[in-house]
């Protein structure tokens, strides 16, 4: 699976894509795989105020439960509400999967984040 | 979300270089390097169902064994075991467990009669030492011989509707004349003498066999099995799947259900305790724990609202009383709800009984259900 070059990964397995003031959050194709089969997905109320960090969410496998952790600071202005319905589709493409819609307290805030290359190391380093 | 393990200290069946190779996910599970699920299946999920709706096969060989051997072996085993072993026939085995002087439990096992003095114990892999040593200890005063046979075997199980046809294309045996909880021996993938019971722990129907333990044979067998299943679409299930389908089964985990701290009335296991069979270790307790009425019983409960209860959860009352805990829970990947087992107080264990369950923080609906969640169907004549 590729890791696409126009998102910024966290070490906790998010990813974020940027579009000018907000962006799109989800997890990344290496956390969907050490989950496997995702049942569960739980999502802020819209309009909840994250700081980056936060613990925005919760998603579960049938044998694990993994927080979910803001990759920059904003506003949550929309939930794909589609997942909590049918969650396996993270297992099926987890970087189209966006999870929230933020709207960003700084747009520059993403930039420090890993790039899509840095990403993949830090993962082939962590096994 | 991951983490490094240092596998080296971690104890391994004859299999774990064909699991490896086989891509299957490990962890460390009762100090064993065992797969957990395997990509190559189509992960937890897909192995469940190929368990409820064709074929599946586990390396259980972390699963320890004991004979009880000699002219005493069956007063031994009665002793040292609360279902009544005088009630079986050769071939034939029963779920039973190993219990303290408290009525608490050693561990659960699967007590299989060889012959007139030939008992097999099947017990639980994160006990086996200490399975070992308490049967020992305590048959050391009749006339018998208390073997760790453990490390003799590759043990596989085969489960599901298909685990039948699956297996019959190695054998001799007819497995059709091999009812559930009796077992035979016979050539398997031309392995004389090989012990065939028709026993799992997937509440499904299926079969388990016991092969000589080193690689060569127990790579073999295995290749010949999945070779066998392929037509019914068999798949390698992980420990993941394993404890799903036992967890609809509701058939009790070591350190979840059952414990040395809990007893046998409280884990609603009495219909294996045979108390007028004569004295055995842990019945002066029970009959005393009997007397006294229950404290707490285990229950089966289905999530109402939206969460998924799972292991160590409090649960509480409609008042919002702490009640109990959470021995397991997940997502029941058949049934497709979210199930658990708890412990509550008698009083709250009613059928549709309302209780809470606390999940992050929230409490979440659940109702107390009939169990087993999952009954498998009766075979057709």
């Amino acid at each position: 699976m590729a890791y696409p070059n126009d998102y910024r990964y966290t070490k906790e397995h998010e990813w974020i894509q940027v579009k000018g003031n907000t962006a799109l959050v989800g997890i990344t194709d290496h956390a969907q795989e050490s989950l496997g089969d995702i049942v569960f997905v739980e999502l802020p109320k819209v309009g909840a105020q994250l700081k980056k960090g936060d613990t925005f969410g919760t998603v579960e496998s049938v044998k694990a439960v993994s927080d979910l952790y803001a990759p920059a600071s904003g506003k949550v202005v929309e939930i794909n509400g589609d997942l909590t319905q049918s969650p396996e589709n993270i297992n099926k493409d987890a970087h189209g999967s966006w999870m929230v819609k933020l709207e960003l307290a700084d747009a520059k805030e993403a930039d420090s984040l890993l790039s899509s290359a840095d990403y993949e190391t830090y993962i082939k380093e962590e096994q | 979300m991951s983490s490094t393990v240092d596998t080296k200290s971690l104890r391994k069946t004859a299999l774990n270089e064909l699991h490896r190779r086989l891509g299957a996910k490990m962890v460390d599970f009762g100090g064993w390097d065992m797969p957990v699920e395997y990509p190559s299946s189509g992960g937890l999920m897909k192995e469940h169902l190929a368990v409820r709706t064709g074929v599946g096969m586990f390396d259980v060989s972390h699963m320890g064994d004991i004979l009880i051997r000699g002219p005493q072996a069956l007063d031994a085993t009665q002793h040292v075991s609360m279902n009544d072993a005088s009630k079986l026939q050769e071939g034939q085995a029963h779920y039973s467990a190993l219990l303290y002087p408290e009525g608490t439990f050693v561990d659960d096992v699967i007590v299989h009669k060889l012959g007139q003095n030939d008992y097999l114990l099947v017990i639980n892999a994160g006990t086996r030492e200490k399975d070992y040593g308490w049967v020992k200890k305590n048959v050391s005063r009749f006339r018998c011989h208390a073997d760790d046979v453990g490390n003799y075997y590759t043990q596989i199980a085969i489960q599901g509707p298909k685990a039948e046809a699956t297996l019959q294309k190695l054998t001799n045996v007819d497995l059709s004349q091999i009812k559930n909880y009796w077992f035979k021996h016979g050539t398997v993938c031309g392995l004389p003498n090989t012990l065939i019971a028709r026993t799992g722990y997937t509440a499904e129907d299926g079969f388990e066999i016991y092969v000589p333990s080193d690689v060569p044979t127990s790579e073999r067998v295995w290749n010949e099995v999945t070779e066998a299943g392929k037509e019914f679409g068999i798949v390698p299930c992980g420990l993941g799947a394993r404890n799903t389908l036992r967890l609809e089964g509701k058939m009790a985990l070591y350190g979840h259900e059952i414990s040395d701290t809990i007893n046998v009335w409280e884990a609603a296991l009495d219909r294996f305790c045979k108390m007028d069979k004569g004295d055995f270790i842990g019945r002066a307790a029970l009959e005393k724990a009997q007397a006294e009425g229950l404290k707490r019983i285990l229950v089966g409960l289905e999530a109402v609202e939206r969460g998924i209860p799972r292991d160590d959860y409090k649960v509480f009352d409609a008042s919002g009383q702490e009640i109990g805990y959470v021995t397991s829970g997940s997502y029941a990947p058949f049934l497709k709800k979210n199930i658990a087992l708890a412990y509550v107080p008698p009083a709250q264990s009613e059928i549709g009984t309302e209780l809470f369950v606390e999940i992050r923080g929230q409490k979440v609906k659940c109702k107390v259900v009939p169990t087993p969640f999952y009954k498998r169907p009766k075979k057709n004549p």
